[in-house]
């Protein structure tokens, strides 16, 4: 369990002041200077070795991406920050662009110096309208301080952040779709190469990082990368946000330390699964797109990018949903193919065509109209759309279906033969 | 040069080539949809999926760069298994009519089903249909069948520049269409109906009309304009059925524009096929000797000095040269190949062509047009221009009438005054002109043809000398002339000889009664009422103004119905095929003047296509060059005068009808009513 003096987020219920004011109490915009002058690669080499990983979802390692900057020249750096949090299950970054919004902007500085960039977007999802709000109102406090803008923070170094407001479509998360968007084209994702530290935003060198990723970056530099590597496990190191829902007694957001168990971090912060932990059915651990894990699995994994690997799953965006004996498990995991149907682009074949034909199969399977042979007929579907896209979406779409025949495929079979002997059917 | 590995072989290919067309290069055949030689890579079909060492995923080879020690394959078990997955999901939705397809026979998505597609489907859903767009009366749309792989919205947006198509929606409900609805506006849009792989886009004209499998082709050169565009004929029996691009990346690339493509449907109607002669007033149907012996009647009574000979804008080389040396012959010094009137100076080559070169245009940096409008005068010219604006750095002006070019330029003036100005420097662009490498200027040949054309030429040479835009290794004086016979008639020289008159003379004694024969080779865009009481021959192949006005009609052949060579507005020679054979009793052109020739009494001294030719090339042999371009030698050309203060005007009132074929082509017509009348008010009552 994470003792409270390694908490980062210590305002992550809103208990004191978001303003300049509060968050300076909490540590925040600390000498920031300090770090900036210690330089470039103390800075980037600090956050490697912290062992930071992606808080995003996809777990790439901070400071390689960092490091992966090409030298200055005569095109201009960005640093986005993604705060599109649409990942059903996900709301994590929710209460750090409400109740700390100032450890988010002095992460931005701190990233914007580590890569070159004396510029930065933050595009926040369009539903986030009180949190856009605050983060705006952070950021006119942190120009009035002198901690944005011209020589931020007495550093020597210029950082301007602008605020860029999505329109709901969850897509335009994905890195690429939303520097498109960004630039005011229709949200569709790039094909890579070229990679966004090559030609990002505009077509210059570019990072994109989650929030979480960056708002942990200002602690990790003040405390040390020795001390974030040495909470949780080897490689899955640091503390990390859970937003747990579902099917328990207290659902809430609770920064945790990586690799803590499943149980526990249900049991000890959601209150336990409604009608105690036996009446748990399923996990999906890490936001609508990984694989589901089965009760069994639950007893013992730990919340970390390599476990939940491990058993084929992964810890995505660490959005733990709880799902116990009274759901019908079919049913859930078709109304997250209809999310991937509805939010497909459109543009690549295996994901436009694909998410559309798993939808419609998996309503015929939570009626049990199907064979039996359909449901290795579907596995293959989402193995013809996995992997073969220009995002991720494609991934995300298939993922719940595979997780759900993985574990699942007795209860699916069993409605279909179900269905077939009350439709009167072979 | 990165050396790569594709399926066991090394290959060395070009720096910034895909793997695609690395695997090209090799004749390795790479599926694909989305992917277009001549338009960005969206990569989203994910047809040409191939395996990489070292990577987990397969990757899409048309957006993937070809690097140095990269180990490819194109046929292992991923690489299939990928590309059949991909093939079901896009046939999925398919609506698989390819009985009542147009597309049928010459479909992408056909021929790679055949490759990686099943025999059957596991598709057990209800299919999408999508509703059908107006596009206008040359792209018929069946949306249903759409892929996405958004050629069409690429193509209007890159090369059209007229970015009316998009994709609305997402998911399995993206649909591409126009975003106003009504017709397409570019010139380009019958080239949709090319770049899309499947039958979601076919051509209106030509729905239901004929399977490609069915059609004779044949390889040859549009007479549209003088681009000289690179065409297919498509024929079925005696009828052209439909006309293609054909790839020349000097010339036209992978495209035409519509009237190229379209006009075709022209060459059935209103057509000359047999001779007649005017009798009492009216044209009866005459036989060829009957038509030639009036001829010679009359050519014997008038003086030579009464006689006068013009060629109109589509007519092949061979013909302009045996009807020059039969008034030669004949001792007759009015000839003029420029109906249009022009008088400019075309003692030096270099003075009426376009030295740089269609493909030139990409060297260049900045471009000062003067009296065109390239959208119209020569649409693929045009492409090229935004072709080399889309990479950046190019500065257009325009002294001329104000127009949309589908990219951004200055109007620095409208009349010829504006061109002094420049020299002068009283322009900004003369600084924007002296700093660039290779500075272009682009003289329509609409303003050549004013009675102040030949000061205005020499205006142009002087402005092009002072920004150094002709050197050793560059030539950017370029006149864009507009018909497609005008550069071999001035090669040839189809112009007046000693003492003769152009034209403008011509036309002036005809009407005061100083001619007594005109003899029109296709010449149809004069003033009919100016010829007076002259007796008029006509050779041609439509029952345009010039026929009408005809003494004597001999009926000609039309392009697609006689070999010849055109020589385009670059000074490049090309070869047009035969495709059709003349309707009725009409005749290949030359053969006519042939035949009359002997009537006449000065028989011609050749009784072949390929005799003529070698006597043409004897005397001009920069038509020998066939296909090439031939560098005109820089010489001072042009008359220094006073030059007028009216502005240019469009040369172009209706592009879609600029000659006899397109004058009664259906299509063309209907382009006109839908296209260009859309925006016209209706007249109040």
């Amino acid at each position: 369990m994470l003792d409270d003096k390694d908490r980062i987020f210590t305002n992550l219920y809103g208990t004191a002041s978001w303003g300049l004011m509060g968050a300076r109490t909490r540590g925040v915009w600390d000498n920031t200077a300090a770090l900036i002058q210690k330089g470039q690669p103390w800075v980037v080499e600090e956050t490697k070795n912290s062992g930071l990983r992606g808080r995003g979802g996809a777990g790439f390692p901070t400071g390689m991406k960092w490091s992966f900057m090409p030298k200055p020249s005569d095109k201009p750096h960005y640093l986005i920050v993604n705060a599109d949090e649409s990942e059903p299950g996900t709301c994590k970054d929710r209460e750090i662009l409400r109740y700390d919004p100032h450890r988010l902007l002095e992460g931005i500085l701190l990233a914007c110096f580590a890569i070159n960039a004396h510029t930065c977007y933050i595009y926040i999802r369009g539903e986030f309208y009180n949190e856009a709000s605050n983060v705006q109102r952070a950021i006119d406090e942190a120009y009035a301080a002198g901690l944005l803008g011209k020589n931020a923070a007495g550093s020597g170094w210029d950082c301007d952040v602008y605020l860029h407001r999505g329109a709901g479509a969850y897509i335009c998360g994905e890195e690429t779709a939303l520097m498109e968007s960004i630039e005011g084209n229709k949200g569709q994702p790039r094909n890579k190469p070229p990679f966004p530290a090559g030609a990002g935003l505009y077509s210059c060198p570019t990072t994109i990082n989650n929030v979480e990723t960056i708002a942990v970056v200002p602690e990790i530099l003040r405390r040390g990368a020795a001390w974030f590597a040495g909470l949780g496990r080897p490689k899955n190191s640091g503390t990390k946000i859970f937003s747990i829902s579902g099917h328990v007694n207290q659902p809430c957001n609770v920064e945790e330390v990586m690799g803590v168990p499943l149980k526990e971090l249900i049991e000890k912060h959601a209150g336990g699964v409604r009608g105690g932990w036996d009446n748990l059915l399923a996990v999906i651990p890490g936001g609508s797109s990984v694989p589901l894990l089965p009760k069994d699995i639950c007893d013992t994994v730990l919340m970390d990018f390599d476990s939940l690997r491990a058993v084929q799953s992964g810890l995505g965006t660490a959005a733990v949903i709880v799902m116990d004996k009274s759901t019908d498990i079919v049913e859930a995991i078709a109304r997250l193919s209809h999310f991937y149907m509805h939010e497909s682009c459109g543009q690549c074949t295996p994901c436009r065509e694909g998410t559309g034909w798993m939808y419609r199969m998996m309503q015929r399977m939570v009626k049990g109209q199907a064979k039996v042979e359909e449901i290795d007929q579907l596995l293959e579907v989402t193995k013809q759309i996995e992997g073969h896209t220009i995002c991720a979406l494609g991934d995300a779409a298939a993922w719940p279906v595979q997780g759900l025949i993985r574990h699942f495929k007795p209860v699916m079979i069993e409605r279909i033969e179900r269905y077939r002997r009350q439709a009167g059917v072979g | 040069m990165p050396k790569l590995i594709i399926n066991g072989h090394e290959i060395e290919v070009a720096a910034g080539a895909s793997v695609l067309q690395a695997c090209e290069q090799m004749g390795i055949e790479v599926p694909h949809f989305c992917y277009h030689d001549k338009l960005s890579v969206p990569a989203s079909c994910r047809m040409c999926l191939v395996e990489v060492e070292k990577t987990p995923k397969p990757v899409a080879s048309c957006g993937l760069p070809a690097a140095d020690g990269m180990v490819v394959h194109t046929d292992s078990p991923m690489v299939l298994k990928a590309r059949r997955g991909v093939m079901e999901l896009l046939l999925i939705n398919h609506p698989l009519d390819c009985p009542i397809c147009d597309q049928g026979g010459e479909c992408d998505l056909q021929d790679q089903a055949v490759a990686y597609g099943s025999d059957h489907s596991r598709y057990a859903e209800a299919k999408r249909a999508v509703a059908d767009k107006e596009l206008g009366p040359i792209v018929k749309t069946v949306m249903t069948r759409c892929i996405h792989c958004t050629r069409c919205v690429r193509f209007a947006d890159e090369i059209a520049g007229t970015p009316e198509l998009g994709g609305v929606f997402r998911g399995e409900h993206l649909e591409i269409g126009n975003f106003g609805g009504g017709p397409l506006t570019s010139e380009l849009s019958g080239n949709l109906v090319d770049v899309c792989p499947v039958g979601a886009l076919t051509s209106k004209p030509y729905a239901f009309r004929a399977r490609p499998w069915e059609l004779q082709k044949t390889e040859s050169v549009d007479v549209m304009d003088a681009v000289g565009c690179n065409i297919r004929i498509d024929t079925r029996g005696n009828e052209v059925m439909r006309i293609l691009p054909r790839l020349n990346d000097d010339i036209n690339e992978a495209w035409i524009n519509d009237k190229t493509r379209h006009a075709c449907d022209g060459l059935k109607l209103q057509r000359l096929d047999q001779p007649y002669m005017r009798v009492d007033g009216k044209l009866r149907p005459a036989s060829w000797p009957e038509a030639f012996a009036a001829i010679a009647a009359r050519l014997k009574t008038a003086s030579a000095e009464r006689v006068a000979a013009l060629a109109g804008d589509l007519v092949d080389c061979e013909s302009m040269f045996a009807l020059k040396q039969l008034m030669l012959a004949l001792e007759v010094p009015h000839l003029d190949c420029r109906q249009d009137g022009a008088t400019y100076d075309m003692t030096a080559r270099a003075g009426y062509i376009f030295n740089s070169g269609i493909a030139g245009i990409e060297q260049a940096d900045a471009i000062l047009l003067i009296g065109t409008n390239p959208r119209h005068e020569g649409t693929l010219v045009n492409a090229r221009i935004r072709k080399r604006w889309l990479r950046g750095g190019l500065r257009v002006a325009s002294i001329g009438a104000a127009a949309d070019l589908t990219y951004p330029h200055r109007r620095i003036g409208g009349s010829p005054s504006a061109i002094r100005d420049l020299i002068n420097g009283r322009d900004a662009f003369a600084k924007t002109l002296l700093a660039a490498k290779n500075p272009m200027v682009i003289v329509g040949a609409g303003a050549l043809a004013r009675p102040d054309g030949a000061a205005l030429q020499a205006l142009a040479r002087e402005l092009a000398e002072k920004f150094n835009m002709v050197r050793p290794d560059w030539n950017g004086f370029n006149v864009l002339q507009r018909a497609a016979s005008r550069v071999g008639g001035l090669d040839i020289g189809f112009v007046p000889q000693a003492y003769g008159l152009g034209t403008r003379g011509i036309l002036e004694a005809a009407s005061s009664g100083k001619m007594e024969v005109v003899y029109l080779l296709g010449a149809d865009e004069i003033d009919m009422d100016r010829l007076g009481n002259a007796f008029v021959i006509y050779q041609g192949h439509h029952g345009d103004k010039g026929a009408h006005r005809a003494d004597v009609i001999l009926p000609g052949a039309a392009y697609t119905e006689k070999d010849g060579i055109y020589v385009n507005t670059e000074g490049r020679p090309q070869l047009a095929k035969q495709a059709t054979f003349p309707p009725g009793e009409a005749r290949e052109d030359w053969k006519i003047i042939r035949a009359l020739s002997e009537t006449v009494g000065k028989t011609l001294p050749y009784d072949t296509l390929t005799q003529l030719r070698a006597r043409l090339i004897e005397a001009c042999p920069v038509i020998g060059a066939m296909g090439r371009l031939t560098k005109a030698e820089w010489k001072p050309f042009g008359h220094a005068g006073q030059v007028a203060v009216q502005p240019f005007e469009p040369v172009i009132a209706n592009f879609y009808m600029t000659d006899p074929i397109s004058r009664v082509s259906p299509t063309m017509a209907k382009c006109v009513t839908e296209i260009q009348r859309r925006d016209v008010p209706e007249a109040a009552e």
